[in-house]
């Protein structure tokens, strides 16, 4: 089915992209890049796909949500991978290993943990809000820029050291990172948190 | 990660029998339900039932052309909807077509999601609710309008009277109109808005539009992004009273605790200032005014034109506390006007009552404990009716709201499984659903109608440079939807 092929092409054109390049790529946006001749030809027949192409590239509810960089003078080596663990809403944690430069968003639906994603690494909403739960870590990310801190002031169970998961990339200095994924109820009902007026 | 595989295995193994579940509504609350139920219990059996022949809500109907982003989340509702377990079933009124008690004898869980709406209400004053004047619109009419919804592609908004319109509200809805008003054609063009609305738009005379709170820059219902996105809109004049922006301890108080109010404030502030700079009232130039502690009173009727409005009579507020760091407006019996000849009313929304299904007309919602609808005093728990979204909780909050909404109530449905025997007994589900329906010949759109619209917007939209050109009629989509492909 060319549904099928397409998101063959796809994961291909993922693994193939230049390794000394630094770039990100989300959603749509991928296919306005013209990284080789892949690209530019299944953009073409992309865009003549009804809509439901869109959820058949991004197959296994694992949207093509990625930003890569490969240190320079890599050449030849794995990617290195931090370990980082989730603690989910009922305090089990999950471990994994996390290569650098991926975003933890992706990398929370690579390993199957249940992080909602509703706009797709676009900045426009809140659902991949994760609790940083060592100020020592939170201290090492990058300070958010305006547009993620308009979207986190509209997270449920903000903390100080709360950030959106699609915006904090793997980093060596993160190794060992704790994420707490907020519990959405608790803070719903029980401690009356009224949400912001639409 | 073993652990936590082998507690949802478990889960899973308990909720296999199956269950059938209709949602009322397509909307994200009706979706992100849709979404936890499929993943907590292995044998639910969703139908999807909706009044439109297209899904989303008001994804598709309510959020902006200029916010594709924000449609994102379409994806995931379009996973669900071609989930084995879930079937869309569009075209299908709850109370004209199918009653509350003919779904109940069919499922074992009924889930009310729906947004009804009337028209707006005005808390402050009666007079104005009851008027009826032409320009006068609901912010909700004219978006439907502008999204292309089979019911008001026909409302013809007169944008060519005058250069002013008023705008009754600063919420997010607010500024979508604003924005719509104020952005160029030109960047409109490339969005899905709707073509009748482009043109009109296009022919507009709009040049100042007017966004009026009755409480201070620290309330402003809207939120951080949307406000620096107008604000940034090129060649687009803001216009903030400097006096308004002064703060009083209990504003300061409320920008404590919110960090979100305080970046708005800083936001509206500095706006302001960059303002004054610039020169007042040049020929023809667009112009955004932000208009604080003023309540409207009435409506202006047009001596020239009868039966259409000419301006808004406002009365001049002042804020008073009223415990717990809440301040509302009080009218100061200082009036003044604005003329205009159209004004939006963007301050809420209240559901309507479904024949059989419980209604608070205080609140506007259906009285319910975490989801679970209840009936006469709070005790009295309706079995198997649930509600979520804004029927639940009001007319508050944002699309992702509705996730933690939806985790509230499937988390009720959940334990009233378990506890309340709910799921037990054999219904009918969507075998019933379809025989129902083919007895009321009533044409129902499903997933493949859906996808017949969806494909043929897109179409359409390609050669207009659009991501899809709407079909605005009920005829338009009906026929789209059973086209032989």
């Amino acid at each position: 089915m060319l549904f099928h092929r397409l998101s063959r092409l796809g994961s291909r054109i993922v693994k193939q992209l230049p390794r000394e390049r630094h770039f990100s790529v989300c959603g749509m946006r991928v296919l306005q890049r013209s990284y080789g001749h892949y690209l530019q030809s299944s953009a073409a027949v992309l865009q003549r796909q009804s809509g439901t192409f869109q959820h058949a590239f991004f197959s296994n509810n694992h949207y093509l949500c990625t930003s890569f960089s490969t240190a320079s003078g890599d050449s030849g080596e794995e990617t290195e991978k931090i370990n980082v663990i989730f603690v989910d809403k009922d305090g089990e944690e999950i471990h994994i290993k996390v290569p650098v430069g991926m975003n933890i968003l992706e990398a929370a639906h690579e390993n199957d943990i249940e992080l909602e994603g509703a706009c797709e690494c676009s900045l426009a909403c809140s659902t991949c809000h994760v609790i940083v739960m060592d100020t020592e870590y939170y201290n090492k990310l990058e300070e958010p820029t305006d547009e993620e801190n308009d979207m986190l002031d509209l997270a449920f169970g903000l903390t100080e050291t709360s950030r959106l998961g699609c915006q904090v990339i793997a980093k060596p200095e993160l190794d060992g990172i704790r994420l707490a994924i907020p519990s959405a109820t608790r803070n719903f009902a029980v401690d009356g948190f009224v949400p912001k007026p639409h | 990660m073993s652990k936590f595989l082998a507690r949802r295995l478990v889960t899973r193994c308990f909720s296999s029998r199956p269950l059938h579940v209709c949602i009322v509504g397509s909307g994200p609350a009706g979706f992100y339900t849709a979404d936890k139920l499929l993943k907590a219990h292995e044998g639910a059996r969703i139908d999807i039932i909706d009044r439109l022949p297209t899904p989303y809500g008001l994804v598709r109907s309510g959020v902006a052309p200029d916010h594709p982003e924000t449609k994102i989340a379409i994806n995931q509702f379009s996973r669900v909807a071609q989930h084995e377990r879930c079937a869309f079933y569009g075209n299908v009124k709850l109370g004209s077509d199918l009653s509350l008690s003919e779904l109940r004898d069919l499922y074992h869980v009924k889930h009310g999601l729906f947004r009804l709406y009337l028209h707006m209400v005005l808390k402050v004053t009666k007079i104005l609710a009851f008027q009826s004047l032409g320009g006068v619109f609901s912010a909700r009419e004219f978006v439907w309008w502008y999204n292309g919804h089979p019911d008001y592609s026909s409302l013809k908004p007169d944008l060519k009277s005058s250069d002013t319109a008023v705008i009754l509200g600063q919420g997010n809805v607010a500024l979508d109109v604003a924005r719509i008003f104020l952005r160029p054609t030109t960047e409109l063009a490339s969005t899905d808005i709707a073509t009748h609305a482009l043109s009109a738009l296009e022919e507009s005379s709009i040049r100042k539009v007017y966004l009026v709170g009755r409480r201070g820059p620290v309330q402003a219902a809207l939120t951080a992004k949307e406000l620096r996105e107008i604000l940034g809109i090129k060649n687009l004049h803001i216009r903030i009273k400097e006096t308004d922006l002064s703060v009083t301890p209990a504003d300061e108080e409320e920008m404590k605790s919110s960090r979100a109010r305080k970046r708005i404030y800083e936001l509206l502030s500095k706006a302001a200032a960059a303002a004054k700079g610039t020169s007042e009232g040049d020929c023809g130039q667009r112009e955004l005014h932000f208009v604080f502690f003023r309540q409207p009173e009435r409506f202006l009727e047009s001596d020239e034109s009868k039966g259409h409005v000419s301006g808004v009579n406002l009365e001049k507020t002042i804020l008073e506390s009223v415990g717990s760091g809440k301040q509302i407006a009080v009218g100061t019996g200082e009036f003044e006007d604005i003329n205009c000849s159209m004004v939006l009313k963007a301050i809420g929304y209240k559901s309507v009552p479904v024949n059989g299904l419980p209604f608070d007309h205080k609140k506007g919602i259906v009285p319910n404990v975490r989801g679970r609808v209840v009936s006469g005093d709070i005790s009295q728990t309706e079995p198997g009716l649930y509600v979520c979204g804004w029927l639940k909780r009001g007319p508050v909050g944002i699309i992702a709201t509705n996730l933690y909404c939806a985790e509230e109530t499937v988390g009720s449905i959940s334990q009233d499984i378990e506890e309340e025997g709910v799921g037990k007994g054999e219904k009918e589900g969507s075998k019933g659903l379809m025989q129902l329906l083919e007895k009321k010949e009533v044409k129902m759109v499903g997933s493949s109608g859906w996808e017949k619209i969806d494909a043929k917007e897109k179409q359409m939209g390609i050669d207009r440079n659009k991501p899809r050109e709407k079909l605005v009629t009920w005829e338009d989509l009906l026929a789209a939807a059973s086209a032989d492909s």
